[in-house]
């Protein structure tokens, strides 16, 4: 590996941890408890194909088809199964409107809970100390951590992912996008502006 | 359990980090131990109550040091030593030493897609009547397991509003000990800033907690 060079001449945990883990794949697979083919397949599925251009393309259809939005905020896990987007730490999402008077933002202050077909995998920041922590207690300056700041009279919102519910904030549509296709304003709808610590791209932010 | 790991309005942190076009991964051996994990749960036969519990049950210094993916390979270690599914000495080597436990299934490349498409819901059918309706007030109980539970210290005690009765889902504290499923209902409650914090508490937001019934009862 290739990575495994910048790390040779320490004896740091990652190395450790490397080692650990390679052992107990051989251990495992060795005993017939599991298939390496199996692991790359999983591997490749979160890696490449499981990422939050799904929740984009949910979010770009919310704002484009009208219906679609009501179905979405009703039921949502339905709603995003017709895209084909289910399961894993997905079975039950619930979807979360912002709007100029409420602002939504997602945390997990016990685990590292994410909504994984819409979302893929969470950033390290997301299951970090200082996120989980502070989320619930001070969530303007986790705001200002991520360089936004919302007008003092919008309530902002936290949900902390204790159950198997999981949240997808669905921002506001950015103005100036009259008429454009699902596609395009997907390309507006950033990871963290679906979890609630960013804001969408605006037109300008794309031409550049 | 009052780990480590229930961290809401712990301070001394410092700034949140995001990383400017963050990989997936970091090193190739958090690739394999995501992945390990999710397989290994088939064969395992543990649900995720009791592998969470695997996780957040270890020295609160030891969890802060780690790194995510290393807090799910410790638990991993933790369920597969507990089953006799792996020993000490066979990860000392990395080799099988012992023969290997009888399991009921493993999971094949073929069902990989299907296995996570159909993820693993937690709503169950009911024949009880929830107890509380969306306005109701209620407070969290003042519960201290020294085992798992889904009830975050910074609410216990607290007042709050029911927002949304969501479902009757698996209730993790008797699920994560092996107690079986015990389905609950299950509840948004919402707590203002202030309620939460004191006057250090930014009275302009609200959080929400999702809790089932046995952490809550009646408040005015």
């Amino acid at each position: 590996m290739a990575h495994e060079h910048d790390h040779d001449h320490d004896h740091s945990e990652l190395t450790e941890t490397q080692l650990r883990v390679r052992a107990l794949e051989t251990v495992l697979t060795e005993k017939g408890y599991v298939d390496p083919a199996a692991l790359d397949l999983l591997i490749e599925t979160y890696e490449k194909k499981v990422g939050p251009r799904n929740g984009a393309q949910v979010v770009a259809k919310a704002w484009a088809d009208p219906a679609y939005r009501v179905r979405l905020f009703k039921d949502a896990t339905p709603a995003i199964a017709e895209l084909g987007y289910a399961g894993r730490h997905g079975e039950h999402i619930v979807a979360l409107e912002n709007t100029p008077k409420r602002h939504n933002m997602v945390v997990c202050t016990l685990c590292s809970c994410y909504p994984w077909p819409v979302l893929g995998l969470p950033p390290v920041w997301y299951k970090s100390a200082p996120y989980r922590a502070r989320a619930v207690s001070d969530p303007r300056g986790v705001l200002k951590d991520f360089g936004v700041t919302l007008p003092q009279d919008t309530e902002i919102r936290v949900w902390d992912s204790t159950s198997e519910i999981r949240y997808l904030v669905v921002p506001m549509r950015p103005d100036g996008t009259q008429g454009w296709s699902e596609d395009k304003l997907a390309e507006l709808v950033t990871r963290d502006s679906m979890i609630g610590t960013g804001l969408p791209k605006s037109p300008k932010d794309l031409a550049k | 359990m009052n780990g480590a790991h229930d961290m809401g309005g712990m301070h001394g942190f410092g700034p949140v980090r995001p990383e400017p076009d963050e990989p997936v991964f970091h090193a190739e051996w958090e690739k394999r131990a995501l992945a390990l994990t999710l397989a290994m749960a088939m064969p395992g036969g543990w649900n995720i109550d009791a592998s969470r519990f695997a996780r957040e049950n270890r020295d609160p210094a030891e969890y802060l040091a780690m790194s995510y993916y290393q807090i799910w390979f410790a638990g991993l270690e933790t369920l597969l030593k507990e089953r006799d599914l792996v020993t000490d000495d066979e990860i000392v080597v990395g080799h099988g030493l012992h023969p290997p436990k009888p399991v009921k299934r493993t999971l094949s490349p073929d069902d990989v897609l299907k296995v996570l498409h159909r993820g693993r819901p937690t709503e169950r059918d009911t024949n009880t009547k929830a107890a509380f309706k969306a306005g109701d007030k209620v407070r969290a109980k003042n519960i201290n397991p020294v085992t798992h539970t889904r009830l975050p210290r910074y609410v216990r005690g607290h007042v709050g509003v029911i927002e949304r009765v969501i479902g009757c889902h698996v209730f993790p504290d008797s699920n994560a000990t092996g107690a079986g499923e015990n389905p609950q209902w299950l509840y948004t409650v919402r707590f203002g800033g202030r309620e939460l914090w004191g006057l250090d508490g930014d009275p302009t937001s609200a959080v929400s907690v999702d809790a089932w019934e046995p952490y809550l009862e009646p408040a005015r």
